[in-house]
């Protein structure tokens, strides 16, 4: 179909920059985009009939990646010291 | 090293958004709302079987006017129990070791239920001050320390709360880092206090569940003398 309204697992590498400058934006399109990511991976990996425990830990792995990501700064600062 | 230990208590801020709040709200998403097939998913199914022993087990000493509190005491129980847990994992925020957030949580529900007992039932919470069959010459001292009781509960609520998790976060962090010092100096020592870590690691599990548990519990509790 036209480019713009592809799904990014099919947009090719190539036309990738196009296809990001026909995205919307805006507060409504950035959280239309996030439920639809959500609803999904929901779909994908938790909504089925007899699911594993591997769709509530790769949520939870990504909770604990995105804590050190928001902890950064504060880690960067720890380091091996001989004397304290 | 860390700069101190308490600072896994701190909560950070990236682009001004704090890290309590993705951490307080975050429980949200592991609790799909059911939708209306009878059996969707194992998750769905899990946490279904969860909440109905919970209410059962948390409504069935209140009475029938009781009833209008399932909701709430449900939730939060809920709440505190993934919140507690998901502290467990590594590098992530608890909200429930900030005092604020428990005193929060504690205050106004307990004052709902005095408040309920002394508007509708006046006189039966205001005897719950004096214990059946105490010697009369005692009774102005143990009016006073009813009464110290009643008012000192949301505070122990909160702090209760407050203290085990804190503590208990403390203590991982502590254990850990002498391991971790020890393991090139004496290894046997290290592998002594690695162990000692894993039976506290289960021993927070346990601690997480059950002061979720025993605030709501206590909650009950001082809904039952006043409804």
């Amino acid at each position: 179909g036209p480019l713009s309204e592809r799904p990014l697992m099919e947009v090719t590498l190539g036309e990738l920059h196009t296809w990001i400058s026909t995205c919307d934006f805006s507060p409504q399109g950035l959280l239309g985009t996030v439920q639809r990511a959500w609803n999904s991976y929901y779909a994908k990996y938790i909504n089925v009939r007899r699911g594993g425990p591997a769709g509530i830990s790769m949520l939870l792995a990504g909770y604990c990646l995105l804590s050190y990501s928001w902890n950064y700064q504060h880690f960067k600062r720890h380091r091996w010291r001989k004397y304290h | 090293m860390n700069l101190s230990f308490f600072d896994q208590f701190m909560s950070p801020s990236l682009l001004g958004i704090p890290l309590i709040l993705i951490s307080t709200l975050f429980p949200t998403l592991l609790f799909p709302s059911p939708n209306n097939q009878w059996i969707s998913n194992r998750l769905s199914t899990l946490q279904l079987w969860f909440l109905h022993m919970t209410t059962k087990q948390l409504l069935t000493p209140l009475n029938k006017k009781g009833h209008k509190w399932a909701l709430i005491f449900t939730s939060l129980m809920t709440f505190l129990l993934t919140i507690n847990l998901l502290g467990l994992l590594p590098y992530t925020f608890t909200p429930t070791t900030q005092l604020s957030m428990n005193m929060a949580l504690a205050f106004p529900l307990w004052l709902a239920t005095l408040l309920t007992g002394l508007r509708n039932q006046p006189s039966a919470s205001l005897g719950h001050l004096l214990p059946e069959g105490t010697p009369t010459p005692l009774i102005p001292a143990l009016i006073l320390i009813e009464t110290t009781s009643l008012l000192i509960r949301p505070l122990a609520l909160g702090v209760r709360l407050t203290a085990n998790l804190t503590a208990g976060h403390l203590l991982i962090q502590l254990i850990s880092t002498a391991t971790t010092a020890l393991l090139p100096l004496m290894p046997a020592v290290s592998m002594l206090t690695t162990s000692i870590l894993l039976l506290l690691t289960l021993l927070e599990v346990a601690v997480a569940m059950i002061q979720a548990y025993v605030f709501v519990l206590l909650l009950t509790l001082y809904l039952q003398e006043n409804i």
